[in-house]
């Protein structure tokens, strides 16, 4: 496939409508476009149905220009998996379909599924901004399922109004989403719920005035990264935001949390792509002698590396005689890191400094640039570098990502973080002044 | 030569009587035109997401009370995952960790008195599709109309010793399930179906011998048969070396009366069990734990002694209408609208059972609604309808049925409507009488003449040109008055 393919499918958008335009990753449904997960297993289908958030979006009035490449499955480093081939920018590095369709203003957002990180790393790179909402608040009804318990639908624009205004479309309760909280709590990540909850004094809705500095995840980036971290903590106490060390046991746990992550990750991966076995949908072999082989050839031909991994890693987890060790165990872990989390923003709290709440710093990815060769050399970047984003995938708390670097806060603190996150200096890659 | 014991635990499956499938609204009607009942959730298309149905959850929750189970208060769902052409997103969503019941047991009668099988677990989980084969052309289809119906799976313990045992579970089974309205529990529809795990060990050992499980067996005699002869199978193996028998599951071939080998362990697939994250746990509240146990029905032994007992019935009547939940809900309807106890038994055992005879119907599908019935029974004995109207109406209950249609709250409405009430104009009988009394002198001179049988010839005649519709006792002083005059 040729190179630098930004949407898979493009509809003619009519900006002189003065409509905002977005942009959807190739793994959120539509009726009227291919929706391919960037796989050749799905190169080509037609849902028939489209996703909530779709159905919100034009509802709303917004227009929709076309599905962003993404990686296959949306879940390797930076879209380099994709069927449709990679995004690589003019100095050679690694960038996605997301980041250079809001450069070149192309969309006004792009809505997606963040599987592992892939977006949230993307827009620290761009110097764009990227929220992970909170688990439940907005309905996954229409995304392809990769990862489940973790993937949320996502946002990414070119600043955190833009975000704000497409969240607040997007959030609401959804019948059609067991996993879908209900309606009185989707709309505290709107604007006006914020407004509300904020009015009656709600925690969630407190400005968050404390923030902890994941010091073991900022060690493990490069002299640039950390630089960019600094110049965070520089902005955020010069507006009076209180700053400490998250507790060293927390950074522990996050350094394991990558690990059940990658557990779940794919155990869950391995299970949704069965589907996808030659049959019914997508690609199908042309010669078989028996549906074994049919099913094997099919998916043999039309899975790319990393799905492939993934697909033996989840089937491995799950085994018999595996389970209690590994999936049973990454679950014991999720709890444990939500429990850490609840304990930073509580005593975070305590600490009797503001009324505010707590909100945790960390860097998005270890590094500046990436190129192509960077994840040909290492395959497996995906599940290394996703250790920064691993422990919001891993508990479904919301996670900004702004000024190349990101805040993770307590549930519902979505606007809150967003409204942080506009204290954070302009990072040099792009972010417009 | 050494005695065997054989040792039998089962598998019951039982479809549920829902309206809708377990994660989506289709309808639950399996037998109808192949790929009607189906949408993108029950097809496994990508980006569905499963809801679960509540009434799944209370009819889980009713089996295990029924079947004097524990209740799991958090039960979760859990992802089964294997390819078969007939499973759309190659996995099932079943119980693994935490199913709806467990740890009960269910009573049997067998020669030596009451025994109890204990029930191991009751599991809820969707059902696969079904594949049509086409021998003509070599092809096969789907019918994914059964995908995702719910299902429940009732795991007994290794307590049975016999084929009567395992005759008198299943009979026991069908009847409670039935009882609460869980499942209509047919096995020649296929709504129940049972797996046998059987294994034979010397008298006296308390050690389980090599187990073989069967499938595919479609009715209570066939069940038997397999285990007659998976037992003989068994015992050959063990004493004469004919085979070696290994763990696997095996198939029955009821024509041929013999099990064939269908899969060994090695060959037995891992399944890689996981909770499915896009169900959450289903957390049964006290007050809903209540609700479910105060809607459990009276147990057909208890209403068989109570209509000895209390409502005086004749141990046979009361024995045939306990054997049906239907024949007791339309029983129990018509003595509450004022129906005689002896009068309504005998209208359900007497002429219900001869219209569903007729239709090929079982008493679990009497269609007509106890208050209904009683209506009806008041209509004849106030000689508004006669007797054989009173069968003709009752008939026609059994065609608003089967048309789909409900039964009107007004049956003396009703039976005006089908023209079957008596006429009440005594004019029209006389003109009648005198009618038929002109036209036949020579019988009406014969009865003058003191021949007592002349009267039934010209009563029938009657009876014909009324078309039945008269009060019988009316006709007849109305024509020996006419006679006499």
């Amino acid at each position: 496939m040729s190179e630098n393919t930004l949407f898979i499918t493009e509809n003619p958008c009519n900006r002189t409508a003065g409509r905002p335009v977005i942009g959807l990753d190739d793994l959120i449904l539509t009726q009227d476009a291919a929706t391919s997960a960037g796989s050749k297993m799905l190169a080509g289908f037609k849902s028939l149905f489209e996703a909530r958030v779709v159905e919100r979006l034009r509802e709303a009035g917004y227009d929709i220009a076309g599905k962003a490449n993404i990686g296959e499955f949306g879940f390797d480093f930076l879209g380099e998996s994709s069927y449709f081939g990679p995004v690589v920018d003019a100095d050679g590095h690694l960038a996605t379909a997301t980041a250079k369709l809001l450069m070149d203003s192309s969309v006004d957002a792009v809505v997606g599924l963040e599987v592992n990180g892939a977006q949230a790393r993307s827009a620290a790179l761009a110097g764009q901004v990227h929220l992970k909402p909170t688990y439940g608040c907005v309905s996954r009804f229409g995304t392809v399922a990769v990862a489940c318990s973790g993937e949320t639908v996502d946002i990414t624009a070119r600043s955190t109004e833009d975000v704000q205004q497409v969240l607040d479309v997007l959030a609401g309760h959804d019948d059609a989403d067991g996993t879908s909280l209900p309606a009185r709590e989707c709309v505290r990540v709107t604007a006006a719920g914020f407004a509300e909850a904020a009015g009656a004094g709600e925690a969630f809705a407190a400005p968050i005035t404390h923030v902890k500095v994941a010091r073991g995840l900022m060690d493990a980036a490069d002299a640039d990264t950390k630089q960019l971290m600094e110049a965070a903590i520089q902005a955020l106490s010069s507006e009076g935001v209180d700053i400490t060390d998250m507790a060293s046991e927390t950074d522990a746990l996050f350094a394991v949390a990558n690990l059940a992550w990658n557990i779940l990750m794919c155990a869950e991966l391995c299970n949704n792509v069965n589907r996808f076995e030659g049959m019914k949908y997508g690609y199908h072999t042309e010669k078989y002698q028996t549906i074994d082989e049919l099913y094997t050839k099919s998916r043999t031909e039309a899975f790319g590396y990393l799905t492939k991994a993934a697909i033996l890693y989840g089937s491995e987890v799950l085994a018999t005689g595996n389970y209690e060790r590994c999936y049973d165990k990454s679950l014991r872990i999720r709890r444990l890191v939500s429990e850490a989390f609840s304990n930073e923003f509580a005593r975070g709290a305590s600490a009797g400094n503001t009324a505010g709440q707590t909100a945790i710093l960390l860097p998005a990815c270890a590094k500046r640039a990436y190129s192509l060769a960077d994840v040909e050399a290492n395959p497996y970047l995906a599940f290394e570098e996703n250790r920064f984003t691993a422990p919001a995938a891993i508990t479904g708390l919301p996670a900004v990502t702004a000024g190349g670097v990101q805040l993770i806060g307590s549930a519902f603190s979505d606007v809150a973080l967003l409204r942080l996150a506009n204290i954070l200096p302009a990072d040099c890659a792009g972010k417009e002044a | 030569m050494t005695a065997f014991e054989t040792v039998i635990g089962l598998e019951v499956h039982v479809e549920l009587a829902t309206k809708s499938k377990i994660f989506c609204s289709c309808t639950n009607g399996s037998d109808a035109e192949p790929n009607t009942h189906v949408c993108p959730a029950c097809c496994g298309m990508p980006g569905m997401l499963p809801v679960a149905n509540r009434q799944v959850i209370n009819l889980g929750m009713t089996a295990g009370m029924m079947l004097n189970c524990h209740i799991n208060r958090t039960t979760t769902f859990d992802k089964k995952s294997y390819y078969y052409p007939d499973l759309p997103a190659s996995y099932q969503t079943t119980q693994w960790f935490a199913p709806i019941a467990v740890n009960g047991y269910v009573t049997i009668q067998t020669e030596d008195g009451p025994k109890d099988i204990r029930v191991k677990q009751i599991h809820m989980e969707e059902d696969a599709g079904k594949l049509v084969h086409d021998n003509l052309t070599y092809t096969t289809l789907v019918d994914f109309n059964r995908t995702s119906v719910p299902l429940i799976e009732i795991v007994s313990q290794p307590d049975l010793r016999s084929a009567d045992e395992v005759v008198a579970y299943l009979e026991r089974l069908r009847s409670l399930l039935r009882f609460a309205k869980v499942s209509g529990a047919r096995m020649e529809k296929g709504t129940m179906r049972a797996d046998v795990n059987l294994s034979v060990r010397p008298a006296g050992s308390t050690v389980l011998g090599v187990r073989t499980e069967m499938k595919n067996m479609a009715s209570i005699a066939a069940i038997r048969r397999a285990i007659e002869y998976e037992t003989a199978r068994h015992i050959d193996a063990i004493e004469n070396g004919t085979e070696e028998l290994v763990q696997e599951t095996r198939g029955w071939d009821d024509d041929a009366g013999k099990s064939f080998a269908m899969r060994n362990k090695e060959t037995a697939g891992d399944y890689r069990y996981f909770p499915d994250p896009n169900i959450m746990p289903v957390v049964i509240d006290d007050e809903w734990y209540d609700q479910i146990r105060a809607s459990l029905p009276e147990l057909p032994e208890v209403k068989l002694e109570r209509y000895v007992a209390q409502v005086g019935l004749s141990d046979y009547d009361a024995g045939i209408l306990a054997q049906s939940r239907a024949f007791c809900d339309c029983f129990e309807g018509a003595m509450a609208v004022g129906a005689a106890p002896k009068e309504a038994a005998n209208w359900i055992i007497t002429n219900c059972t001869g219209i569903l005879n007729k239709r090929g119907l079982t008493s679990e599908d009497l269609p007509v609604p106890g208050r209904a019935l009683g209506q009806l029974i008041g209509l004849v004995n106030d000689g508004k309808v006669s007797s054989a109207n009173g069968k003709r109406l009752l008939e026609a209950l059994f065609d608003l049925d089967s048309r789909g249609e409900s039964v009107p709250e007004d049956m003396a409405a009703f039976a005006e409507a089908e023209g079957l009430v008596n006429s009440s104009d005594t004019g029209a009988l006389e003109a009648v009488v005198a009618a038929v009394i002109a036209a036949d002198p020579e019988t009406a001179q014969a009865y003058r003449d003191g021949r007592e049988k002349a009267l039934n010839p010209l009563f029938g005649a009657c009876m014909k040109q009324l078309k039945g519709k008269c009060d019988t006792q009316v006709l007849r002083s109305l024509l020996i008055a006419e006679l006499k005059k």
